[in-house]
């Protein structure tokens, strides 16, 4: 058996190993092993990789020292509240790896000419032409993207949605000028000329990672997250194809799947299309609806809040973005543990985006210890509301508006909500009168039930936390 | 290697993967994330083996050098991530 045989063989059962990780890391029970069988995949694929002839030794173990070192402290020194932007960081680090692949793919070609290269790979010209720009196309708007996502989730950017006129007709133009070099380079075999193609080619996918991703607001990140964590394993299958390897092909190909599944999961929980997320500009501009609601929200003071939440029976927390920034996650568990003591049953209610990333808030609260049978999602929380006593809302907004349920009006109408407001009592916890994400008025806040208190969430809560343990 | 098998490979892929996962809890969201992101690091091997001086000329070479960094970081970074958050959760479990 030739080495040849033999890797391709071991590329087999990584993948293999792939598939088996993915499929474990979709339930509880397996993920932590599902994520160390792929994880050896890798390992295997990299270490016959290493079997393959002419290979450069000497920069391959510098390259991998340290790349691993890099990724080794990020990922062993992040706090637990900055793991948005990690994962996004290392989406667009995977991108812009099958950019540069594909553009040394095409430095070799240069160096040989397409007729040597067609002879030596036993290739096709177009072809090859054809998957080294997509490669690059892909790897490119992945990698602006993920960073610009990055920049938004770790508030180095504005996490607004940026729009301005003529927006959409300059993307559309980017657009058609990144088709257009592309089928140039495609069919031509002047390698002067498709140099400049490819150059320019690489500008404007970088351009346009970015322009993708600026008009989307910064609650619908976690539907961009997703797809970018898909365009990833696309921009990796890309570049599969550019070298023939058909274990980056597979494992790309999954990776992009398993994401488009997550992206489907997150627009399915705010009821709108891909598209609709992508090109709206959602958020930008103030919605209508809702305002022809002239009640004033009542605002309690802590004090009048501890002596509710004394005599509950149950409470729901229901966490969102708010909490997040506030840093609130540490005090709110350890308010639910004095509810507990005094013999009170405290859960959480997670909605599906409720935060910036898919399972912000299940990562939030895992880190500050609570139980993850406490964390309830939104089918099973949904019908225990109404024998609820008291909701307590920390700084989520769109996902509790009861707009979405009832009001066809509304923009986020037929979005699924966590029905805050059939509880007996709602708290919302909120730093002022400010909208939410999407610019709606929040009849939530206005309702018979709903008390206000203003302030911090971090410091409304420690204030909550020392009353109840002064009682 | 013969074209249409890739892409038969391709394709194939594509629908393992959408069968994969179907209904995924939101506790897992994060993980499942991250951890598939890892594997799309599996661009790795591409940059391993565009490292071949005599091959690729300078430039060819210093970005196989850059990719095989950046997917190293990618690959390294995304499983020790998964792997702690996953640690984390599971601790709560019992």
């Amino acid at each position: 058996m030739e080495a040849n045989d033999l890797i391709n063989l071991a590329y087999v059962v990584a993948a293999t190993l792939f598939v088996f990780g993915i499929k474990m890391l979709g339930s509880a029970d397996t993920a932590r092993r599902g994520n160390l069988v792929s994880g050896l995949g890798m390992l295997l694929a990299v270490v016959v990789t290493l079997l393959a002839d002419g290979l450069d030794y000497t920069w391959i173990i510098g390259g991998l020292i340290v790349g691993s070192a890099i990724g080794l402290v990020a990922a062993r020194m992040v706090k637990m509240t900055a793991m948005p932007e990690l994962v996004a960081l290392f989406n667009g680090f995977g991108g812009l790896a099958s950019l540069l692949v594909a553009w040394a793919e095409f430095e070799k070609i240069r160096g040989m000419g397409w007729a040597v290269y067609e002879m030596e790979m036993q290739s096709n010209a177009k072809f090859s032409g054809f998957v080294i720009y997509a490669a690059m196309l892909i790897g490119g708007v992945t990698f602006t993207g993920s960073l610009f996502a990055y920049g938004k989730l770790s508030g180095k950017l504005s996490g607004s949605a940026i729009v301005f006129g003529g927006q959409k007709a300059l993307n559309i133009l980017l657009l058609i000028a990144i088709l257009a070099v592309g089928v140039v380079f495609t069919w031509s075999s002047d390698l002067e000329l498709t140099y400049k193609l490819f150059l320019s080619g690489v500008g404007l996918a970088l351009l346009f990672g970015i322009m993708g991703v600026m008009p989307i607001g910064g609650g619908d990140m976690p539907v961009v997250i997703s797809l970018l964590n898909s365009l990833s394993g696309v921009a990796a299958s890309a570049a599969g194809f550019v070298i023939y390897n058909n274990v980056l092909i597979v494992a790309g190909c999954l990776v992009g799947a398993s994401g488009l599944i997550l992206t489907v999961i997150m627009c399915k929980a705010m009821n709108r299309s891909l598209g609709n997320v992508l090109f709206s500009g959602f958020g930008a501009a103030s919605g209508g609806g809702g305002d022809d609601d002239d009640r004033e929200p009542k605002a309690l003071s802590v004090e009048d809040a501890f002596y509710v939440l004394e005599a509950a029976s149950s409470v729901v927390f229901i966490p969102g973005y708010g909490m997040a920034v506030a840093q609130a996650q540490h005090v709110v568990k350890e308010l639910a543990e004095l509810l507990e003591e005094n013999g009170c049953e405290a859960n959480f209610a997670i909605h599906p985006v409720a935060g910036r990333m898919p399972g912000h808030m299940n990562v939030l609260l895992a880190e500050a210890d609570v139980e993850y049978e406490k964390l309830l999602e939104m089918d099973t929380v949904n019908p225990m509301m109404p024998t609820v006593d008291v909701a307590i809302v920390i700084g989520a907004n769109d996902v509790v508006n009861p707009a979405a349920a009832d009001d066809p009006q509304s923009p986020i109408y037929g979005m699924p909500i966590i029905e805050a407001h059939k509880a007996k009592t709602v708290f919302v916890l909120k730093r002022g009168q400010g909208k939410g994400f999407s610019g709606l008025v929040n009849k939530l806040f206005v309702m018979e039930n709903t008390c206000m208190i203003y302030g911090d969430a971090k410091a409304t809560i420690s204030s909550l936390v020392n009353e109840l343990k002064g009682s | 290697m013969d074209l249409v098998l890739l892409f038969f490979i391709f394709v194939l892929a594509a629908f393992l993967g959408l069968e994969l996962i179907s209904k995924v809890p939101s506790q897992l969201h994060t993980p499942l994330m991250s951890g598939s992101n890892a594997i799309s690091g599996i661009t790795v091997v591409g940059a391993l083996l565009a490292i071949r001086a005599e091959e690729q000329g300078t430039i060819g070479m210093i970005l196989g050098v850059a990719a095989l960094v950046f997917a190293t970081v990618n690959v390294v970074g995304g499983y020790v991530v998964t792997d702690r958050m996953l640690q984390m959760f599971k601790k709560k479990g019992k």
